[in-house]
């Protein structure tokens, strides 16, 4: 029974802050993007823009559903739900942080839905099956448009997903295990007391090369820029989803950004060392979260003296009042312990994800025949080669 | 618990698997298809074979379906009308497969009475992905390697033959 209650419990807080995750992602893309581009973005809904994820939802909400009269009914419906369920239901296997005991009791939980012993391999599976949701949207919307982009979209992913395995395939041969979590349990520790012992850095093979090509297989596994043919504005209108609207239209874009989540957590759990700290204890590892809230909160008070803005005198002191109280709690060494193998994970993901973004708002799109010969020609003999490589001075070195 | 899966699981198989035959469309039946794999990787999972049920769910289920509805997609396949024959099949189909089922549940039933029952949910060890690696390059290394030797041949084949159409 506490079985049960405990993961309910867990279940509702992952989800809320998953959902939340999504929404404003939206928000910090569109940010970075506008501020790449010496825009500003949005600013018109609540202060920076802050509310806009909740206006667009409503928005999303409260539209009319259309549906075209010569659509496949069944599957054109059935398409954004089997793109969003799979995307959504990876993030149960990924442990955002180390055991710990609740506070006042004595309940010993994992920071992690469920630990599987084939964690990897299911995630691989899920992201495997969510091609389902684009190629078939594309095919039931009964458009050309659509359709083409169905199935570039589905060759894609089939082509990216091989180098994308061979990648993943590499670091587990120092690791040998593939549960999430005893993945990033078997990165922990420092080599010479500072370098950190995370598969890009580990003996006897840095995977350095692996993890470059994981992050370019994953940027066309999720149909983002520069690989983001399937849904070519100026060539295909909006590509698979051209058809749709309201709420099916926002369960592909949620599924699009559940799918960044969770390939950028695939890439901290097994490239970056999940949440084990940059630095050791020694070297004031657990006091860089506090560092970084007070001096982004000192950063935005000094800002709202100096206001570019009407509403910037208010706005920043009250954001830097909030971020100075979170470094403060940071602080306190009982949540400390908790909270900072959290903050890593978090932070490494933010990380990669802000990447994603960077490359949106830096690199044109590929043509279709150079994505392809990419793949085929360079990535795929690339991550053999580094596999190979591994595999050898593995057996060389361990035993 | 793990009885009351099974039957919903073997449920959505067959169902599957039924409704695979009766479309018309290629689509449908492909992705009937893909129902029956994802239930046959469930059925892995409940027998504590987790490695072949994730194999299942990423071979199957994931690569080789989406190459099956990419071609149908590229050729633009539609619904294939019953053939002239179709209304006579039908009235004869079931009785004969009503026989066969009896007849295979009979010798099933005589033969193979007396094994062992299988235990769904059993914890045992012979499923994780250490004991198959183990199994494969020991036990079975010979067949592993012939296998994976046919597959190259077999993809080698395939690159000669489609060559020849393009010269």
């Amino acid at each position: 029974m506490d079985f049960l209650i405990l993961s309910l419990i867990k279940l509702a807080v992952v989800m809320a802050v998953f959902m939340t995750t999504l929404a404003y992602l939206q928000w910090i893309e569109r940010k970075v993007i506008a501020h790449i581009q010496l825009r500003v973005g949005p600013t018109r809904v609540g202060p920076h823009g802050l509310l806009q994820p909740l206006a667009d939802v409503i928005k999303l909400i409260t539209k009319e559903g259309l549906v075209p009269s010569h659509v496949n009914l069944v599957y054109y419906c059935l398409a954004p739900v089997i793109a969003v369920f799979f995307a959504l239901i990876a993030i149960s296997v990924i442990p955002f942080g180390g055991e710990f005991t609740v506070p006042f009791t004595d309940i010993h939980t994992s920071m992690q839905l469920t630990d599987l012993n084939i964690g990897l391999l299911l995630i691989l599976g899920l992201s495997g099956m969510g091609v389902y949701g684009v190629a078939l949207a594309g095919w039931a919307s009964n458009n050309k448009y659509a359709l083409i982009g169905g199935l570039r979209s589905s060759a894609q992913m089939i082509s990216y997903e091989l180098p994308m395995a061979l990648a993943l395939a590499a670091p587990l041969l120092l690791v040998n295990t593939l549960s999430l979590r005893e993945i990033v349990n078997a990165q922990s520790g420092f080599y010479l007391g500072f370098l950190p012992k995370w598969s890009i850095f580990a003996l006897p093979f840095p995977q350095i090369i692996s993890f470059i090509l994981f992050v370019i297989a994953s940027f066309a596994e999720t149909n983002r820029v520069p690989f983001d043919l399937p849904e070519a504005e100026n060539e295909l209108v909006a590509g698979f989803h051209t058809e749709y609207s309201s709420m099916q239209f926002a369960s592909f874009f949620m599924a699009e950004y559940a799918n960044m989540v969770t390939v950028c957590s695939v890439a901290t759990l097994l490239f970056l060392g999940g949440w084990h700290p940059i630095l050791p204890d020694m070297l004031g590892g657990n006091w860089i979260a506090a560092l970084l809230f007070i001096a982004s909160g000192a950063m935005m008070i000094f800002h709202g003296t100096q206001p570019a803005r009407k509403w910037d005198k208010y706005t920043f002191p009250a954001f830097g009042v909030v971020f100075i109280g979170l470094g403060l709690i940071f602080c306190i060494p009982i949540v400390q312990t908790i909270l900072m193998p959290v903050f890593w994970f978090c932070a490494k993901v933010l990380f990669l994800l802000f990447i994603f973004i960077w490359i949106r708002g830096t690199l044109p799109r590929f043509r279709y025949d150079q994505l392809m010969r990419f793949a085929w020609l360079f990535m795929f003999p690339v991550a053999l080669a580094n596999l190979l490589l591994t595999a050898f001075l593995v057996a060389v070195f361990e035993k | 618990m793990d009885a009351i899966l099974f039957f919903v699981f073997a449920a959505i198989a067959i169902g599957c698997a039924v409704n695979l035959v009766l479309q018309s469309h290629p689509i449908s039946s492909a992705l009937s298809l893909i129902g029956v794999m994802g239930a046959l990787g469930v059925l892995y999972l409940l027998l504590g074979g987790e490695f072949i049920a994730m194999a299942q769910l990423i071979v199957y289920a994931g690569a080789i379906m989406v190459l099956f509805i990419f071609v149908i997609m590229l050729l633009n396949a539609g619904a294939e009308p019953p053939g002239p024959k179709a209304k006579y099949l039908k009235f004869l189909g079931v009785p004969l497969l009503l026989a066969l089922l009896g007849i295979v549940g009979y010798f099933v039933q005589t033969q193979l009475g007396a094994t062992e029952l299988v235990k769904f949910g059993s914890k045992t060890d012979f499923g994780s992905p250490d004991a198959i690696g183990m199994s494969l390059f020991t036990q079975y290394l010979l067949p592993f390697e012939v296998t994976s030797v046919l597959i190259l041949i077999a993809i080698l084949g395939a690159i000669v033959l489609a060559r020849k159409e393009i010269d």
